[in-house]
Formats: structure tokens, sequence, C-alpha cells
């Protein structure tokens, strides 16, 4: 469950943090402010998601678990 | 005269690669529609992709950014959420696929909701949205071959010679043609997006961030999202449906059967957002074209990256910019028509009409449809005037709505009967076709809305009644004894 928490950080940031962050200066990495805002939590989720492939026991056991069905 | 050769060349490489593709195996219909079920991550990750660098992000994306500005950056933000939501959506739906064999995503309603009238349904809400998807490719398609040809091949031309590629080699080797085809696209369209998003801005501008400032200081407010219209509401509602949609596609939820093993979903949820990041080279295309090549209105503005690229490059590079978009067309087009020719054999056919037919036959009468499919989405593309991220949006108000029937279908315990997804569905397909057709939005719904609100998505509207819809009918048809059942969890 707390695996689903953290996938949620994404979305708060992009859908709820954009109206805090809707102006164009200080340019960041040369982009508008709220375009670079967005590509911060781009790249965030693919961490986030990387931390939650790592963590998640479905990935772990999935190996085994496949063979289990199979046979 | 040399872009046209390049043009040329690359498109009779993909119409060998396509037709290659089915060298070694029997194409049934398992084969023809979803690969056998064999592909390893890579070629899935490549087939989900593909809908990432369509014509939709090569010239939609930039001509959004050209015309709009800010509202462009919403293409980066709806499939980060939904690869974020595909982790747990997706293994389910293909454990469920594989156990049942399923070729088509109407098969899958069908089956969880032990109801074909449902399949029926979700299959014409599929070839309902994937028109426009098509029709939006082939006008992409027409745009690229004439502004690369210098005018030499019209664009009604270039629409035939397109459509005629992709059908000859859709009928011959169904998915495959479009996965190998798929490397060929993607390894294009990275180099020279990423190429032209970095010179673009550097040649015209001096760096990026000087681009920035003098968009800033000739149309103040450009870069970011204005008060009305296109607000920061619209930018939310907007991300939040398409992120819903994304794995509606019939398509791409197609696609999913192509896996060999669930793991490939979980691991690419955390590579494709990176992935996406080339788009931000696109937009930068588009922005470097606002002030070289000002003054394209209307559904001219997809043309910008094009007469920015005309005015920068050779003609032979030209060419290597367009032999890019063609195969950008090119090869979601082909998905497009290999699944909606599924959906009208397998699903239309033998789930509404013949159901004793067999495999073989409808096999067949798929391969038949794909001509019929492309000639019809010809027809359109010759007649309308839509920009190309319009008619996106429009497919996306469809296939959204089977967003809530889907999602529902997957829980262990599901309480929506087959009336209510069935009339869930209908309800809102129906109000995204009369909002488009009278071109409704919510300010003037309710006009006495406070304003934030009257920016939201008008295909909210048609979710929002489709759940209701959903709910109502649902409770109203429960079996009996879950009735009696929610009555004592009630008390």
């Amino acid at each position: 469950m707390s695996l689903r928490l953290l996938a949620a950080l994404p979305f708060i940031g992009i859908l709820l943090g954009v109206p805090f962050v809707n102006r164009t200066e200080p340019l960041v990495l040369g982009m508008p402010l709220v375009l670079a805002w967005i590509v911060m939590w781009v790249v965030l989720a693919a961490a986030i998601m990387g931390l939650v492939y790592r963590l998640d026991p479905a990935n772990r056991l999935s190996g085994e678990a496949d063979a289990e069905v199979r046979s | 005269m040399s872009a046209l050769i390049i043009i040329a060349a690359i498109t009779l490489v993909a119409l060998f690669l396509g037709t290659r593709a089915r060298h070694g195996h029997d194409m049934n219909l398992e084969q023809w529609a979803v690969g056998g079920r064999s592909f390893g991550t890579a070629f899935v990750f490549l087939l989900m992709a593909g809908e990432i660098y369509t014509t939709f992000t090569f010239l939609g994306g930039s001509g959004f950014a050209y015309g709009k500005g800010a509202p462009v950056y919403y293409i980066l933000a709806y499939g980060t959420l939904a690869y974020i939501i595909s982790y747990w959506m997706l293994p389910p739906v293909w454990r469920f696929a594989k156990q049942h064999r399923l070729v088509s995503q109407p098969h899958f309603f069908a089956r969880k909701y032990q109801s074909p009238a449902l399949g029926v349904l979700v299959a014409c809400v599929g070839v309902l949205a994937l028109v426009p998807y098509l029709v939006l490719q082939l006008k992409g398609l027409g745009i690229i071959v004439t502004t690369a040809s210098y005018g030499a091949i019209s664009s009604t031309a270039a629409i035939w010679i397109g459509a005629a590629v992709v059908t000859s080699y859709v009928i011959v080797s169904g998915v495959r043609g479009c996965a190998w085809n798929s490397v060929v696209k993607d390894t294009m369209i990275l180099a020279i997006a990423v190429y032209l998003g970095v010179y673009l801005p550097i040649h015209h501008y001096g760096s990026l961030s000087e681009m920035f400032r003098a968009i800033d200081a000739a149309k103040p407010g450009f870069l970011t999202f204005p008060a009305r219209g296109q607000s920061v509401t619209w930018f939310q509602s907007t991300v939040l449906l398409t992120a819903l949609g994304f794995f509606m596609w019939p398509h791409t939820f197609m696609s999913v059967y192509t896996a060999r093993e669930e793991r490939i979903f979980r691991r690419n949820a955390m590579i494709l957002p990176l992935y996406q990041l080339i788009l931000l080279f696109v937009f930068f295309c588009g922005f470097a074209a606002v002030l070289k090549v000002p003054g394209l209105k209307g559904s001219d503005i997809d043309l910008s990256l094009f007469r920015l690229a005309l005015q920068t490059f050779d003609p032979w590079f030209v060419g290597v910019i367009g032999a890019a978009g063609v195969l950008t067309a090119l090869v979601p087009g082909s998905m497009i028509l290999t699944t909606a020719s599924t959906l009208l054999a397998n699903d239309v056919y033998r789930g509404g009409l013949a159901k004793s037919a067999d495999d073989a036959q409808v096999a067949k009468l798929a391969r038949f449809f794909v001509p019929v499919v492309a000639l019809v989405a010809v027809g359109f593309t010759l007649r309308g005037g839509e920009t190309i991220v319009a008619l996106l949006l429009m497919g996306y108000n469809f296939v959204t709505q089977l967003f809530p029937a889907m999602v529902c279908s997957l829980s262990a315990r599901n309480r929506v009967t087959k009336q209510g997804a069935f009339c869930g569905i209908v309800a809102g397909v129906l109000v995204v076709i009369v909002t488009t057709l009278t071109h409704l939005s919510v300010a003037q719904l309710i006009p006495f809305a406070p304003d934030a609100l009257k920016d939201v998505n008008i295909g909210f509207l048609a979710l929002f009644v489709n759940v209701i819809v959903l709910a109502v009918v649902s409770m109203a048809t429960q079996p009996r004894t879950q009735v009696d059942h929610e009555h004592a969890r009630a008390h």
C-alpha cells in the first residue's frame, strides 16, 4: 500500500503543483519555470517507479511464482 | 529532388520490413493480431511507445507549441501519469487475456461481463475513436510529403500512396510488421527530434534561454497557462482525463496482449516516462518557429516545424526529416488499421452476427476490412479541417468512456453489472457526440459556474454522466443475493 502512496506523489506534483509554479521566470535549465517543474516530475516519476519496482515483492518472487503456475 | 528520393527510399524500406516480418510465422489470427503473445521487453516497449511518437507528437506537438504555447506541456504530463497507473493496471489485464486467449479489447469486456452485446458496443466505440486517429496520421503524412517534396507531390497523392503502403503490409504481416517498423521509426525520430530540438534554438536564437526570453518579450504570457481558456484548470482536467484514457485505446490495449510475461509492464513503467522526455525537444522546435515563421493560423499551425526546417536546412536534410515524419505516420497508422479491422471482424462480426465463425474465417475477414477502413479514413482526411491535436482529443474523449467499466472489472468482487457497464458507456459516448457536434463547453453549459470550473475539459462531463449511469443501473440490476448482502453491510 505504501508503494501506491509513493506512486501518488507525481500525481500531486503535476496536477496540484502546477497552479503554484505557473510562471516563466526564473528560467531553469533554459526552460520556463512551469515547464521545468513538469519535466522535473517526469524524471522523479521514473525514479519513483524504479524504486517501486525494486521494493515490490511481486517482482522478486514472480519468477518462482511463474514456475509454480506452469508446473 | 533529393528530399523526395530519401522519402521514397524510406517508404520502400518500411514496406519491405513490414511484409518480410511474417517470415517463419504461420499467420493465424493470434499471430496476426497479437504476435502469438511472444514479444519481449523491447518490442512491447516499442509498441507502447509507438503511442508517444506519432505524427501527433511530431507535427501536432510542435504545432501546438507554436500555436498555443504553454498548453502543449500537457502532452508531457499525461503519459507519465498513465505509465504510473499501468504498473498496477496492466498485469491483471494481461493475465486475464492470456488465460482466455483474448485477441482484442472488446473480447476482454465481453468475457469479464459475460455479455457479447457489451463486446459489440466496445468494438463500435473503439472503431469510432480509431477513425479520427487514423485521419490524423494521414493528414500529417500529407503535410509532411507535400512540404518536404517542395510541392512536387500533392498532399492528396501522398495520402493515397501512404494509405496503400500501410494497407499492403498490414494485410500481409499484421502486428509483426508494425513491431519491426517501430524499431526503425523510433531510432530515426529519436535522433532527429533531439538534433532539431538542440540545433534550432541555438542556431536561430543563440541558446535555449535566449529563445524563451525572446518569446516571452514578444508575446508576454505565451509560456505560461493563461487565466482563461486553456488555463491551469484545463491542464489539470485534460491531463487526468487523457491519463485515464491512455490505455483504453484499442490498439494500445491490444499491444498489452503481445507481451510474453507480466513483469515487462512493471519494468516499462519506469523507463517509459524518461523516454517521453524526447517530446521536450519537439516542443523546442515548435517554440523556435514562433518568431521565425510567424503568421500560420488555424490548422496550418501543424506546418510550423517543416516551414522552419525549410528555412534552415538543405533539401537533403529536409528529406531526412520528412522520411522520419513519414514513418511516424505509417507505423501508428498500421497499428490502428490492424486493430480496427480486428475489431470489426472478431468482435462486431463474430461477436454480434455469426457466433459460430471459426478463426480462419475471422482472420480472412479482418484482412478484408483493412482496405475498407483505410478508404473510409482517406475519405475523411480529404474533407476535414481540424487541427491534429483537436482530432486526438476527440478520440480520447471516446475511449476514456471505457475506463470506468474496465477498471471495475479488475476488482475481485465486481458490483458493476453488464447492464450498468453497457448503459454507462452509451451515455458517456452520447454526451461526447452531442458536445462535439455542438461545440459546447462547460462555460456555456453552466454560465454561473466559477471561472476556474468553466475551463474543465468537457470530456469530464461525459465521464461523470457515464459513472452516474453505470452506478444507478448497476444498483437497479444487482443480482438478488448481492443486494441483500449489501443491505446487511449498510446496517
